[in-house]
């Protein structure tokens, strides 16, 4: 069919364009390059989630990659089906759905898109709501004092007898918890009010930092020059972005900057370069113990700077593979969040234990490498690699204060696992955050799910 | 022979209310204010049934009721849990580690005194 003879030419197109190797293209999709040598050459059908993985690896939208936006459908249809397995549904008859039926395909695929959206808002809301600090404390200031009224009321009116001394007691105490419960309720009222108003009312100073990178992509190219910075550059950088509006956040955008800046100058972007183009494989220019050898740099400094790499479309033929990062401090507190499509990051409180970030800081020095796959979400899988290192200057006879970084890579696709059935690479399921998880028997769960328990 | 009951709130004036209608009732009542050392004052002044609050400072009151549990002095102690979240994940929490009871705030005293009654017949 025509779609089937374009994808696997424009893939090809793509691949040597990008000046990728069919073997590393294959190997970031997970499958073996035989296999894509079939797709390439039009002799297998492609399309669902491998489509969405290979057009990702190639940095291109999977419409790019077929005859237009029926393909695209198609892989959209795919991925509806494997959300719901157990309806078993007819995945070898999506063609002919989307050939006879455009119109209800197309309302199905928009049905899944929008449970995906609502999904991650809900995910997003009950993690703000389990986890805001304010807001919890406030519901229960105004619980608590409209329980003391309550109860102090129903005596008050109870028709038995009270002696003088507690009667003006209890009206003593009501009055104090009227009062009370008053500024409670404007203070929760003011901040509720605060959470429609777009940004800084209902913001954290980790809200207002994460918009900040979110808005400069996490680079900063005026950090990555040569010599040294003109005055007040890290100021000017701070005091020109709208985002950081309280003293706590800009102090912790000057922290990030003054690191930003001296790992720019320990690891410059050129020489990262160059060393990730004369990497064999793909992987070999992402791996970041591979690039902390070849580059005399440490591990978490390397996996900071993949993560604030240029724009893709900046990266002049070199790869284009996005990379997350998170890091934590030794209490387990995430520091640092760059997000990576498909792996889903806790916006307040703690994060899955699972995750290799805390293995990490119970093993400081000792990089780790693992395979993951998010429990409940659609089986997406990801390369980690994360290793504790010490933070501060040593001292005699002091216990050094570790600091972990985790950094995550897409693994687009498991290949039927040959290479994935034992060892460092068998995937491992871990979570979000325990109030969005849905697996069950987990040894690390702090509290019920709102995925398996409802609300 | 009044019933013993000790009352495990941090809440000044929740204590205060309690307090008054329990002992209005017959009730022989002790309170406490912290979740630090509540499992050594329980098992000291070894009441007939505690009325425990889920936030507390120091603890939370499932840890508590736990240690409690974990216990043969007070593993059947009668136990009613406050807290000021009524939602099912939280009345499971309680059962799972072990109240006899649960009550959401805010609470009317007469629910209260049923719910003292009726785990004393229980």
């Amino acid at each position: 069919m025509p779609q089937r003879q374009l994808t696997g030419g424009r893939i090809r197109e793509r691949r040597i364009a990008l000046g990728l190797r069919q073997a590393d293209l294959a190997k970031q999709a997970g499958i073996s390059a035989s296999y894509l040598n079939l797709i390439e050459h039009n002799r297998r059908r492609i399309g669902g989630k491998l489509l969405l993985d290979l057009s990702a690896s190639l940095g291109v939208e999977p419409s790019a990659l077929t005859e237009g936006a029926e393909a695209a459908l198609i892989a959209t249809l795919r991925e509806a089906a494997s959300a719901v397995p157990h309806a078993k549904p007819e995945t070898e008859g999506i063609e002919d759905l989307a050939a006879r039926f455009p119109g209800w395909a197309g309302v199905l695929a928009e049905r899944h898109r929008r449970v995906l959206a609502l999904e991650r808002t809900v995910e997003q809301l009950a993690d703000r709501l389990t986890h805001d600090p304010y807001l919890a404390a406030s519901m229960h200031e105004v619980l608590s004092s409209v329980t003391a009224i309550r109860s102090t009321a129903a005596i008050l009116v109870d028709p038995r007898e009270i002696e003088p001394e507690w009667r003006d007691r209890f009206h003593r105490n009501i009055n104090e918890d009227a009062g009370r419960l008053a500024r409670s309720a404007q203070a929760l009222v003011a901040y509720l009010d605060g959470a429609g108003k777009a940004d800084a009312a209902l913001s954290s100073p980790q809200d207002e930092m994460e918009r900040f990178l979110t808005r400069r992509g996490h680079h900063f190219a005026e950090l990555e020059g040569e010599g040294a910075l003109p005055d007040r550059m890290m100021a000017a950088i701070i005091d020109e972005d709208e985002a950081l509006q309280s003293a706590s956040a800009r102090a912790q955008a000057r922290l990030y900057l003054e690191r930003y800046r001296a790992d720019a100058e320990r690891l410059p972007l050129v020489r990262l370069q160059q060393v990730r183009d004369e990497a064999q494989t793909t992987e070999e220019g992402l791996y970041p113990l591979h690039l902390s050898v070849r580059l005399g740099v440490d591990p978490a400094t390397v996996m900071r700077r993949l993560a604030s790499l240029p724009p893709a479309e900046e990266l002049d033929g070199a790869n284009r593979t996005p990379v997350g990062l998170v890091s934590c401090d030794a209490s387990g507190t995430l520091l640092l969040r760059r997000p990576l499509e498909g792996f889903a990051l806790p916006r307040f409180g703690a994060a899955c234990p699972r995750w290799p970030l805390f293995a990490a800081l119970s093993r400081p020095m000792t990089p780790i490498r693992q395979t993951l796959r998010q429990s409940g979400r659609h089986g997406r899988m990801f390369r980690a690699f994360a290793i504790a290192q010490p933070v501060g200057q040593p001292d005699y006879n002091a216990d050094p204060l570790f600091e972990a970084h985790m950094m995550i890579l897409p693994l687009s696709r498991d290949s039927a696992g040959q290479e994935m059935t034992s060892g460092p690479d068998l995937p491992r399921e871990v979570g979000v955050s325990c109030r969005i998880c849905p697996a069950r028997d987990c040894a690390g769960r702090r509290e019920p799910s709102i995925l398996t328990d409802g609300f | 022979m009044a019933k013993h009951v000790l009352i495990i709130e941090d809440e000044p004036n929740i204590i205060e209310a309690i307090s008054f209608i329990l002992s209005r009732d017959g009730w022989q009542v002790d309170t406490h204010s912290n979740g630090h050392d509540a499992v050594a004052v329980v098992r000291a002044r070894a009441p007939d049934l505690v009325i425990l609050d889920v936030m507390l400072p120091g603890r939370s009151g499932y840890d508590i009721l736990t240690d409690l549990r974990a216990q043969p002095e007070t593993q059947d102690l009668p136990i009613l849990m406050l807290t000021a979240r009524g939602q099912a994940r939280d009345r499971e929490l309680a059962e799972k580690a072990g109240a006899s009871r649960f009550m959401t705030k805010p609470f009317s005293n007469a629910d209260v005194i049923e719910a003292l009654n009726a785990l004393v017949a229980e």
